[in-house]
């Protein structure tokens, strides 16, 4: 029965929601309208119309699998079953993302629950993870990021394709450090104990090996994987413990 | 339009969206077990940690220890202004002013 995944008192959306989510957002996309714009140059490059490439980023909506496929097609990868397998193997991170997520967004209606959840991406996720710790999670929050990083990755798409003669390479000029600079930011203030230095720790250890020998994005999946279970490994021991 | 293109691109789409909505599907009915939801909580802290280091340890995808590696000593200066200041933007451009400053006048 669908009873228990009807709304029940979802509140309205509170006046600030919206702004807060804005004015959260406004840093990380300095970030990412280079990246935008670089995957727009880099699909005109690789044969794609400014429709098809702007199409692919408003349908797939994922940075990193798009570069993937993009340089696969480029280099004349074109069977259709390596592109999308490798997109959803580039893409599997999302499921951990959903996982942590699913307590709060079942408890909304479905059409609200599917569209955000198109919404995930890592950025996206780290914000509304930060935003749940610090007041609580509101998915008018979730849709706000949703919203202005779905806008913002679209046009900047557009942007880069359509002009794409005349942009010097975006990447180069080291504004890429504004992903990794808000992840720091938002990442700090989680260590204040002994298990969560001990999680990023371990993550960072499988993160650098991971990349150095595992293909595409799985340095990110296993990284997670094995410091959460390591996290709550500890956890449960200190429970025992105790 | 090139039909093939739009092919793969509507195939990465309904694979992105699998990877998006599978976790919501599966516990809708199942539930989450208990061992789940006490490993999940660090997610976030792993998983930021993940996105992190690489980008500043392997900025060209192979290990850079060394001092030449720009971004690695932005990111100790970043982490550092993003624990005093807690602001994202502060951040950033303390990190990104690092990264010019060390492209533009060390000879490395």
């Amino acid at each position: 029965m669908i009873h228990n995944n009807l709304p029940v008192g979802l509140p309205k959306p509170q006046p600030d929601v919206w702004k807060e989510a804005v004015k959260d957002c406004l840093p990380i996309t300095t970030g990412i309208i280079p990246f935008g714009l670089t995957c727009g140059i880099m699909g005109r490059s690789a044969g794609f119309s400014t429709f098809e490439i702007t199409f692919m980023s408003m349908i797939v909506f994922a940075g990193a699998s798009q570069f993937m496929a993009i340089a696969m097609i480029g280099s004349g990868i074109t069977s259709w079953w390596t592109v999308v397998f490798t997109t959803f193997m580039v893409n599997l991170r999302h499921l951990l993302m959903g996982a942590y997520l699913s307590p709060y967004l079942l408890k909304l209606s479905r059409p609200l629950q599917y569209l955000l959840a198109f919404g995930i991406v890592d950025e996206s996720y780290a914000l509304t993870v930060s935003r749940i710790e610090r007041k609580g999670y509101d998915p008018y929050y979730q849709l706000g990021i949703f919203i202005v990083l779905y806008i913002v990755w679209n046009l900047s798409t557009f942007l880069g394709a359509y002009f794409y003669n005349v942009i010097p390479n975006p990447l180069e000029w080291g504004i890429d450090f504004a992903l990794p600079a808000t992840f720091l930011v938002l990442l700090i203030p989680r260590l204040g104990n002994r298990t969560s230095v001990i999680v990023c720790l371990v993550s960072a250890l499988c993160a650098v090996l991971g990349a150095l020998y595992l293909p595409g994005k799985w340095y990110i999946i296993l990284a997670a994987t094995a410091a959460a279970i390591a996290g709550g490994l500890m956890e449960g021991g200190t429970k025992h413990e105790s | 339009m090139n039909l093939k293109l739009i092919s793969i691109v509507l195939g990465m789409a309904v694979a992105t969206y699998i990877t998006r909505i599978g976790s919501q599907v599966l516990f809708a009915s199942a539930g989450m077990p208990e061992w789940m939801e006490r490993w999940l909580k660090h997610v976030p802290t792993a998983f930021l940690t993940a996105l992190i280091v690489p980008a500043l340890l392997l900025p060209d995808g192979h290990l850079d220890l060394s001092l030449g590696n720009s971004y690695l000593l932005a990111g100790v200066v970043a982490a550092f202004t993003a624990y005093k200041t807690r602001n994202v933007l502060t951040t950033i451009l303390v990190g990104m002013a690092v990264i010019i400053i060390l492209n533009r006048f060390l000879p490395f």
